[in-house]
């Protein structure tokens, strides 16, 4: 059937989907489910293999080097200065109701349940997770994965499975060390610069948070670090599938590896607390 | 002995291979010929079991390849080396832990067993002065030559070569058809190679066969292929234009 629209454009080979909304939305849709459909086979293939022998320590604990060691000034840093900036901010507003004695437990509330996990996680989004996309990818693309398979030798367990166990390890151990800095800043902030007395500062953290909170901040961290390993190492796993060849393939991968991780632990964040508030 | 026949594989609407038949005799080394983005490599990786073709048969001693799945497929991928393209070497470890890695992840071995086999596999191919380099610090002949002792490593009884010589300046390139025709002598492996080094890879194989249009076109030995009247062959060989 003759288009108006189609006729002129196909003439001067420009593709316009504003005129075909349905077929670009059908066609995005499916790709969606396809990419999903592939995320969750990725997923359920490296859980498999996490549980059977062997067993790569030795790459573990590089990982862990990698993504966790190698993290932590990065992560005392910001956890010292969202603590500080955190207390300041509580600070001035908690004087004008006569409040400041709830400084402590605003600060570590805040910090253990909401923002040590997305931090954390963000963080090391940023700092392992892009690294870990592209070198993946670049592996992808120069053979060596082949290379990996045709030695007959497990690609999932030499590159996605010690990084999902490092992430489960590391994740935790930042986010805790994240939450003790964050305290210390605020302590800082509150008891040494504004004259808060260290008793009710402590006093208050002790009396507001409990073990669910510690236990909520431990899930949340679990969470996110399975999410970030399994994001970021299925990007690079499948780099050049869909994304382009070469370096534009990996750089590709890696950007939506880095976004797609951030918004997930977002989303997966609200979700999480939503649960453990409403059970 | 290989046998493929009537292999099918598709990339999206792209279908490269429609119907290869081919076959490979026990000890033969047969070279793949044909053009640039023809599905050399990709034949190459369906009969390795890297990749899945959609239908026909690959059958290696007994076994179809394309139905054999975890520990049978293994065993398998055990009995045969690869020396990809360009190399495929692990960047960031040292010419001496990229050929010492299949043997530390797959035998027993002792360090000084392992060393004692990485320098004379090394040694054979003419680099045991470049140890500790990384793939990035040497030239594409050294790496293909890295890459060929580390496939060797294993003593693979079938052995697949993609382009071993393509880029390289004649000499290495000789050198690298001298180290095959070691082998041959030496170990009596069945290889398959990929390339379109013409005439160079004729001087170093039993039988040639060429893939054009996802079929293979024509099979016989370099004497025979090289008096072929058939025009595409006749014209690859030659590189006339149409």
């Amino acid at each position: 059937m003759y288009n108006i629209f189609v006729i002129p454009l196909r003439k001067y080979k420009l593709r316009f989907h504003m005129f075909h909304p349905f077929k670009l939305i059908g066609k995005n849709t499916i790709a969606f489910i396809h990419e999903l459909g592939k995320m969750a086979n990725f997923l359920s293939i490296s859980i498999y293999y996490m549980l059977f022998p062997p067993f790569l320590f030795h790459r573990v604990v590089k990982q862990i080097h990698f993504i966790g060691v190698k993290t932590t000034l990065v992560i005392l840093l910001t956890g010292l200065f969202t603590g500080m900036v955190l207390t300041l901010q509580g600070f001035y507003v908690l004087v004008s109701f006569g409040a400041e004695s709830k400084l402590g437990a605003i600060t570590a509330m805040s910090l253990i349940r909401e923002l040590g996990p997305v931090v954390t996680a963000l963080m090391v989004i940023g700092r392992a997770g892009s690294a870990l996309t592209a070198e993946i990818g670049i592996m992808r693309m120069s053979e060596q994965i082949d290379a990996l398979d045709a030695m007959n030798l497990n690609p999932y367990k030499y590159l996605v499975i010690p990084n999902l166990w490092a992430a489960l390890i590391s994740l935790p151990i930042l986010t805790a060390l994240f939450n003790v800095m964050g305290i210390w800043g605020g302590y800082l902030v509150g008891v040494e610069l504004s004259g808060l007395s260290s008793g009710v500062y402590y006093g208050a953290i002790a009396d507001s948070i409990s073990a669910s909170d510690l236990i909520l901040s431990l899930q949340k961290s679990l969470s996110f670090g399975l999410l970030i390993a399994w994001i970021c190492c299925f990007k690079g796993f499948y780099a050049g599938h869909g994304s382009g060849f070469g370096a534009q393939g990996v750089s590709k991968s890696t950007t939506e590896a880095v976004v797609m991780s951030s918004v997930t632990v977002l989303i997966c964040d609200y979700f999480i607390t939503s649960i453990s508030l409403f059970t | 002995m290989i046998e493929v026949s009537n292999l099918y594989k598709s990339f999206g609407n792209q279908t490269v291979l429609k119907g290869v038949d081919l076959k490979i005799e026990a000890g033969e080394t047969l070279a793949l010929i044909g053009g640039s983005g023809k599905g050399k490599s990709v034949l190459l990786k369906n009969i390795s079991g890297l990749i899945k073709p959609d239908s026909g048969k690959i059958v290696i001693d007994q076994q179809d390849v394309s139905q054999l799945k975890g520990k049978k497929l293994g065993n398998l991928k055990d009995r045969i080396g690869i020396v990809f393209q360009f190399g495929a070497l692990f960047d960031s470890l040292t010419v001496y832990e990229n050929v010492s890695f299949p043997l530390k992840e797959k035998t027993k071995l002792s360090d000084k067993e392992i060393r004692q086999k990485v320098l004379k596999e090394l040694t054979d191919v003419g680099l045991e002065n470049d140890l500790e380099k990384y793939p990035a610090q040497i030239s594409g002949g050294m790496r293909k030559r890295v890459a060929l002792a580390r496939c060797l490593i294993l003593n693979p009884e079938i052995i697949f070569f993609d382009e071993p010589t393509t880029g390289l300046d004649p000499v290495i390139a000789a050198t690298i058809y001298k180290i095959i025709r070691s082998l041959q002598k030496r170990r009596k492996l069945t290889a398959l190679i990929v390339s379109h080094e013409i005439p160079g890879i004729f001087k170093v194989v039993d039988r040639v066969a060429m893939l054009h249009d996802g079929k293979i076109i024509v099979t016989g030995t370099p004497e025979e292929i090289q008096a072929t009247k058939n025009p595409i062959v006749r014209q690859f060989l030659t590189g006339e234009l149409e």
